[in-house]
């Protein structure tokens, strides 16, 4: 069949792989749009189509959601959700030597297809904030009450809320809006930051409609009498077989709240399992203290055919990810011939302003938002590092003095980064304790290199795999 | 204790039950085993393999791999991304999930 059945593949239905599914789609791409999720949306939008909670709880921003569901439904794209990818990489094949192949399992029933440009749009996770406790059922993320708020229109009652950055406030916020009041914000922000932001100020107050809203989330939280402590330095979560309770240390003495449910947060970074695993090149990002791909103008990654785009490729924030995706978008179609770069360049202007724009923001955000070093980098040896091989802080440092350098090697030491998250959740924890105890810089330890299968695919469905689908 | 809230417009959607550790659980249709789970005040949705200390879910993104179950006879199920449907059976997991050869080659 002569070029194959898609023309481009899209890994995941956030505001980026939407956008871009949609446009391609529209220009006439043959172009299949693969997500895990039961519905469109990725997380910022998660259940677009489907909200559990109304506008006045999730606030205006949740419904572009539904707007680019809609765009994407009806563009032409296949859409196929519930679909988790465990495999991007080259065929391999001699004749077919520029061709990519996609490997996922929907419904049980794994599946090989191949095409010439794939579009990585995986977005963010949470960064990870490894406490003491943390493990504890009742001890969860920000995002995943945001998650539950969003998508099935229910709270924790009683919750704590630990961190810092936009999403923990905005959730707080939407808690008083859905009736379900937080019992503490506990604010982790270092006080320094808020002077460092000094030299970003300008960029800052081009974007008062930003700071407006954090202000405005914030006073909701003051009206419902809701207390917030600010510059906490240390959080232990403590219990038996579930949290029962949340200790810290704002300025002043420790304190101790009652509570079944503490919800942590601080910051997104790239979700970069499956374009590591795919082989594309990455930097550390010391700003955003992350591993972020190395990408071109028009989000080419250094894999021929491979692009990224939304924050997968770098934090910049749900808007920017819509507008990058459609960049790309352009981008591929200008790759197939079917635009010239002129075309290009005039139907993407606005877009390219746009993320432009959302950039000059960044820095502002990222110096204040930089979580400590001591909610990265836990100095108590007892507390849990990679919760899927229970590693703690301090085996990864008994591994260091022991010779270990680096990430890759601490997987024969203690497994570490070797669970079913494959490093997803410890990954940057493990990076930056050896560089530490090394007395170096996370660039020269490295990061723990994810191997295919990127999500967990059973012996038996790989046996039923036929081979590629449309060769 | 995780509150539905909202009220309106619920009835409207058809719900789904399903049994955990052999109790009925009746949702509404969409909602994820995780969330149902939740709801109900599970806190604690296994055993981990190693240490063999209780775990619920932490990112309901399908990222932690905190919440995995077992769903009609099938270990390592992520309850945050699998939506409940009439007649599922779920079940805590404990420790390492045993391979069931039958379970893997049979299907």
């Amino acid at each position: 069949m002569s070029g194959g059945r898609y023309q481009l593949i899209v890994v995941g239905a956030g505001p980026a792989g939407m956008a871009a599914a949609a446009l391609a789609a529209r220009r006439g791409l043959r172009t299949l749009i693969l997500d895990e999720n039961p519905g469109p949306g990725g997380q910022v939008y998660r259940a677009a189509e489907t909200a559990g909670a109304g506008p006045e709880v999730l606030g205006p921003d949740h419904g572009r959601g539904r707007l680019l569901a809609e765009d994407l439904r009806s563009s032409g794209a296949d859409y196929l959700p519930g679909a988790a990818v465990w495999r991007l990489g080259k065929t391999g094949d001699l004749a077919t030597p520029d061709r990519l192949e996609v490997g996922f399992t929907v419904s049980g029933r794994a599946r090989l297809i191949r095409a010439p440009h794939v579009l990585i749009a995986t977005g963010a996770l949470e960064r990870p904030m490894p406490i003491p406790g943390w493990t504890l059922p009742g001890v969860m993320t920000a995002g995943a009450a945001q998650t539950i708020l969003k998508a099935e229109g229910m709270a924790f009652e009683g919750a704590v809320f630990a961190g810092l950055g936009p999403l923990l406030y905005l959730t707080a916020a939407q808690y008083v809006r859905a009736g379900v009041p937080p019992r503490a914000v506990l604010d982790c922000t270092p006080a320094v930051n808020r002077l460092r932001t000094f030299r970003h100020l300008s960029r800052a107050f081009d974007r008062m409609d930003a700071l407006g809203k954090g202000q405005g989330w914030i006073r909701e939280l003051k009206q419902a009498g809701v207390p917030i402590y600010r510059a906490v330095r240390s959080i232990e979560a403590r219990g038996d077989s579930r949290l029962r309770s949340v200790t810290f240390a704002p300025r002043g003495r420790r304190r101790t709240i009652e509570t079944a449910h503490l919800l942590l947060h601080q910051g997104v970074v790239p979700n970069t399992q499956l374009a590591l695993a795919a082989g594309c090149a990455h930097r550390w990002d010391s700003e955003q203290l992350c591993w972020r791909p190395d990408l071109g103008d028009w989000f080419q990654s250094s894999i021929p055919g491979i692009r990224i785009a939304g924050d997968g490729g770098g934090i910049e924030g749900a808007e920017a990810a819509e507008h990058q995706g459609r960049l790309a978008g352009l981008a591929v179609l200008v790759d197939l011939g079917l635009i010239s770069e002129g075309e290009r360049d005039t139907l993407g202007g606005a877009h390219l302003r746009a993320v432009a724009a959302e950039r000059r923001f960044r820095p502002f955000l990222e110096t204040l938002f930089r979580p400590a070093d001591s909610f990265r980098i836990p100095a108590d040896p007892d507390t849990v590092v990679c919760r899927c091989e229970e590693v703690t802080a301090g085996e990864v440092r008994r591994c260091v003095r022991l010779g270990c350098q680096g990430p890759n090697q601490l997987k024969a030491f203690c497994r570490a980064g070797m669970g079913p998250c494959q490093g997803r959740l410890c990954s940057l924890t493990v990076s930056e304790i050896i560089a530490a105890e090394r007395g170096t810089l996370v660039p020269r330890v490295g990061f723990l290199r994810p191997r295919p299968p990127v999500k967990p695919v059973s012996l038996g469905e790989l046996a039923a795999l036929d081979g590629p689908e449309d060769d | 204790m995780l509150r539905r809230i909202v009220k309106g417009g619920m009835a409207a959607v058809p719900s789904v039950t399903f049994t955990f550790e052999g109790q009925a659980v009746t949702v509404p249709a969409g909602t994820t085993v995780a969330a149902a789970l939740l709801q109900e005040g599970v806190s604690a949705f296994r055993d981990t393999a190693v240490g063999n200390r209780p775990r619920g879910p932490y990112c309901m993104m399908g990222v932690c791999f905190d919440c995995l179950v077992e769903i009609d006879g099938r270990a390592n199920r992520q309850a945050c991304l699998t939506v409940a449907r009439d007649g599922m059976t779920v079940r805590r997991q404990r420790g390492a999930a045993l391979l069931d050869p039958g379970a893997e080659g049979g299907e």
